[in-house]
C-alpha cells in the first residue's frame, strides 16, 4: 500500500511555468504521476507539457478533482502559494521551496489549524509511492516499490540511503522528506503514525540530523506506539558546536541537538542507529534478519 | 546574521524599547567626542564584537572621566578578545559602544526565539539576569517563565503583564516592563529576527526599565525584504572565506582538517564529513552547493575550496535530485581547467543525468578518481592524502 500518495492521487503543480516547476512536472509525468493541473497566476489558459495551466488552484481543482499540489514557488511567494492550496481544501501539499522566512512559516502553521490539509515540507525532496506517484524532486529511478518505510530530514542523505534499499533488492513503501526548515508542516512522529497504520509498511528507516529536538520525541513515540522495527541514521556526528544561537536557543531545547544525544536516545528506545552513513542499507538488513522479515521485504522481480 | 550590540540598539529604539543613550567609535577621539556628546560623569566603554561574554573578559569598562574614556579605548580598540564564545583564536576589537553610565537595581533577563516544538515565537524571562542564564536553564529551569505567542494576535498586553509580574518586576514599574515586551515583539516580527536577547533588563534608580545589552540575530532567509538590516553586515566579523562562498549563495563552513569536500545537500553534506572521519580523515570545511546550482556556482565553490592551503585532496559526492550530475560534472572539469588541478581529487555521483556526468569526467583529459559508494569515496581520498 502506501501513505499520503498512490496511484490515484492527482496533482497540482504550483509555479509550473518557472524553470523547476517545467523540469519536474516533465519527470513526474514520465515516472506516471497523474500531474492533472498547473497553476501560475496569469498564466491560466495555457499548457506545459500537456498539462493545463490555471490561474488559481481553487479554478484548478473544481477543473480538475485535483486533490494534492507540490509547489515550486520562490521563497517570497511560496507561504501564500501554500496557503492558497489549504484554502482550496486540498488533502495533501508538498512544498519544495528551501529559503521560506521562519515568520511565514509561523503564519502558515497558524493559518492550517483547523484545517483539512496536510502540508509536507517545506524545504523538502517530497514524497514518494515508488511504482505509482511522485511529488517532488527525487530522482525516480533509484526507487523500487516495496515494503519499508523512510522518513527523513535531508533530501539527497535520503537518496543515499534509497539507493542502498534498492541495491539489495529491498523495495520502499514510501518515501517522505519532511524537510530541513525549523518551522514545518509535518514531522517524524506524523508519518510514524502513518507507517505503522499502513499493513504493507513493515519497518521503518528514519533519518535525521543535529538541532531541534524532533528525533529524541520521535524515539520516544517510537517505544510506546511502535511495533514494527525501526533503524536510523542521524548526520552531524562530527559537526562543530555550530553558530552560537545564543542562550535563548540553549535554554528552548534545554541544551539538546547534537547527534550524539540523539542516537543516544534512539538506541534507548529500541532504535538501532547505523554507525555510518554507508551502512544504512547493513544495519536494516541484519534487523530485518533477527526480525525474521527480510524475506518478506525483498521485493521479488 | 549577526549584528553588533549597537545596531541592535538602534533596532529597538525605533520601537520605542527603552536602551541607554549611546554612539558607536571607531577611535580614541571618537570615543571623547561620543563621551562629550553624551555628557553626565559616568559612561561605559563596551567591545563591539558578534560574541557574547564580553564583560568575563574584560571588554565592558567603566569610566569617570574622559581621560579614563580614551584610556579604555585605547587599550580596547586593537585587542583581541577571548570569550567563551569567541574560540580560543578571540576576536579583534574593531568597533566601541560608548554609552550613558546608569544606577542599575536589578538585572533580568527577556529573550524571544522562535519555538520549533510549537511552530511559535516564545517569549523567555527570568529574575535571574546578568551573565549566567544558562546554568539558570539548566540548574532551576522552573524559574525560567515562558509565554508562547500567537502568530494571529501577537504578544497581548495581559502576557506581556503576566511575565513582568512573575519576574517580580517592582511594581511601579510592571506598564514599563510590558510595553518593552510589545515593543521588543514588534521588532522582532517587523525585522524578522531569528533571536532577540536581553541579557541583563535593567531597572534604574532613576525608574526606567530598559536593555542594557541586546543581541539580535536576524533570518538570513528574510534578509531581502530587509535592505536597512542588511547594511548593517559587518564582514569583519565573519571568515573570509564564508563571505567569498556567500556572493555565490553557497552554504560554506570553514573547518581546521585537510580534506575538502563539496556536496549537494545539508544533509548528505554532515553525512560526508561524518564518514571522511570514520576513516581516518579530517574534513577541511562543510559545503553545500545546494539544489539548484549552476556549472558556475560550482566552479566558484570548487575554487573556494582550491584556494585553501590546507587542502591536500578534494571529495566530490553527488547525489543529484534537482542538482544534475552533468552540471556538477562540468562545473568540476571547468574549475579544475581553470584553477590548475593540483591536488587528488575523488567524485563520487549518483542519480540525475548520472551516465552524462560521469562521462564528462571521463573525457575532460583530467585525472579525477571515481568511486561509486560513500564508502569507497571516503577511503580512497583518506589514503591519497595520507
Amino acid at each position: 500500500m502506501s501513505i499520503f500518495v498512490n496511484k490515484d492521487t492527482k496533482v497540482i503543480t504550483q509555479g509550473i511555468t518557472g524553470s523547476n516547476g517545467m523540469f519536474h512536472t516533465k519527470q513526474a509525468l514520465e515516472y506516471g504521476t497523474k500531474v492533472v493541473a498547473g497553476v501560475t497566476p496569469g498564466k491560466g489558459g495555457t499548457s506545459v507539457e500537456g498539462v493545463p495551466v490555471f490561474d488559481t488552484v481553487e479554478e484548478a481543482v473544481k477543473e480538475t478533482g485535483a486533490n494534492a499540489s507540490v509547489i515550486y514557488v520562490p521563497p517570497a511567494f511560496a507561504a501564500d502559494a501554500i496557503m492558497e492550496a489549504v484554502d482550496a481544501e486540498l488533502d495533501l501539499v508538498v512544498c519544495i521551496t528551501e529559503g521560506i522566512p521562519v515568520l511565514d512559516m509561523v503564519k502558515v502553521k497558524r493559518y492550517m489549524e483547523g484545517k483539512k490539509t496536510r502540508l509536507i515540507g517545506p524545504n523538502c525532496p517530497g514524497v514518494i509511492t515508488p511504482g505509482e506517484c511522485k511529488i517532488g524532486i527525487m530522482p525516480g529511478y533509484i526507487h523500487m516499490p516495496g515494503k519499508v518505510g523512510i522518513v527523513s530530514r535531508s533530501g539527497t542523505l535520503t537518496y543515499e540511503a534509497v539507493h542502498q534499499l534498492t541495491t539489495r533488492g529491498i523495495g520502499q513503501s514510501t518515501a517522505v522528506g519532511i524537510g530541513g526548515d525549523p518551522v514545518n508542516g509535518t514531522n517524524f512522529i506524523d508519518v510514524l503514525k502513518e507507517f505503522q497504520a499502513d499493513p504493507d509498511t513493515l519497518a521503518v528507516i528514519l533519518i535525521g540530523e543535529i538541532g531541534g529536538t524532533a528525533e529524541e520525541q520521535a524515539a520516544e513515540w517510537i517505544r510506546q506506539n511502535m511495533d514494527k522495527p525501526v533503524v536510523a541514521f542521524i548526520g552531524g556526528k562530527t559537526a562543530p558546536p555550530g553558530k552560537r544561537m545564543g542562550h535563548a536557543g540553549a535554554i528552548i531545547s534545554g541544551g539538546k541537538g547534537t547527534a550524539a544525544e540523539k542516537i543516544a536516545k534512539l538506541e534507548e528506545c529500541g532504535v538501532k542507529v547505523a554507525p555510518t552513513p554507508a551502512d544504512i542499507g547493513e544495519t536494516l538488513v541484519q534487523v530485518l534478519k533477527e526480525k525474521g522479515l527480510l524475506e518478506q521485504c525483498i521485493t521479488k522481480k | 546574521m549577526n549584528v553588533h550590540e549597537y545596531q541592535g540598539k538602534e533596532v529597538l529604539k525605533q520601537y520605542g524599547v527603552d536602551v541607554p543613550r549611546g554612539q558607536v567609535a571607531f577611535t580614541p577621539d571618537e570615543a571623547v567626542e561620543a563621551a562629550k556628546a553624551l555628557g553626565g560623569e559616568l559612561w561605559v566603554v563596551k567591545a563591539q564584537i558578534h560574541a557574547g561574554g564580553r564583560g568575563k573578559a574584560g571588554g565592558v569598562k567603566l569610566a569617570r572621566s574622559l581621560e579614563e574614556v580614551r584610556s579604555h579605548a585605547e587599550e580596547l580598540l586593537g585587542k583581541v578578545l577571548v570569550t567563551h564564545q569567541t574560540g580560543p583564536e578571540g576576536k579583534e576589537v574593531k568597533r566601541l559602544l560608548i554609552e550613558e553610565g546608569c544606577k542599575i537595581q536589578k538585572e533580568y533577563y527577556v529573550g524571544m526565539v522562535i519555538d520549533r516544538s510549537t511552530g511559535r515565537v516564545t517569549l523567555m524571562a527570568s529574575e535571574e539576569g546578568g551573565m549566567e542564564i544558562e546554568e539558570v536553564a539548566a540548574r532551576t529551569p522552573e524559574k525560567i517563565i515562558k509565554e508562547s505567542i500567537d502568530p494571529a494576535v501577537g504578544l497581548l498586553p495581559f502576557q506581556a503583564r503576566r511575565v513582568a509580574f512573575k519576574m517580580n518586576i517592582p511594581r511601579d514599574r510592571i506598564n514599563k516592563a510590558a510595553k518593552f515586551m510589545m515593543g521588543l515583539y514588534k521588532a522582532f516580527v517587523e525585522k524578522d529576527c531569528s533571536l532577540a536577547e536581553i541579557n541583563p533588563l535593567v531597572t534604574t534608580e532613576d525608574g526606567r526599565v530598559m536593555a542594557l545589552d541586546a543581541k539580535l540575530n536576524f533570518d538570513s532567509n528574510a534578509l531581502y525584504r530587509h535592505p536597512d538590516i542588511q547594511e548593517l553586515r559587518d564582514l569583519d566579523e565573519e571568515d573570509p572565506r564564508e563571505v567569498e562562498a556567500s556572493k555565490y549563495d553557497l552554504s560554506y563552513i570553514a573547518l581546521d582538517g585537510n580534506i575538502g569536500c563539496m556536496v549537494n545537500g545539508a544533509g548528505l553534506a554532515m553525512a560526508t564529513m561524518d564518514i571522511i572521519k570514520h576513516y581516518g580523515g579530517e574534513p577541511a570545511n562543510f559545503l553545500d552547493v545546494g539544489g539548484g546550482a549552476s556549472a558556475e556556482k560550482v566552479t566558484e565553490a570548487f575554487k573556494i575550496i582550491l584556494a585553501d592551503d590546507n587542502v591536500k585532496g578534494i571529495l566530490v559526492n553527488i547525489f543529484g535530485g534537482i542538482m544534475k550530475c552533468d552540471v556538477i560534472a562540468s562545473g568540476v572539469v571547468e574549475a579544475a581547467k581553470q584553477v590548475g588541478l593540483d591536488r587528488p581529487l575523488v567524485v563520487r555521483l549518483e542519480g540525475t543525468n548520472v551516465e552524462l556526468g560521469k562521462k564528462i569526467l571521463e573525457e575532460s583529459g583530467l585525472e579525477i578518481i571515481a568511486a561509486d559508494s560513500m564508502a569507497d569515496a571516503a577511503q580512497k581520498i583518506v589514503s591519497l592524502v595520507k
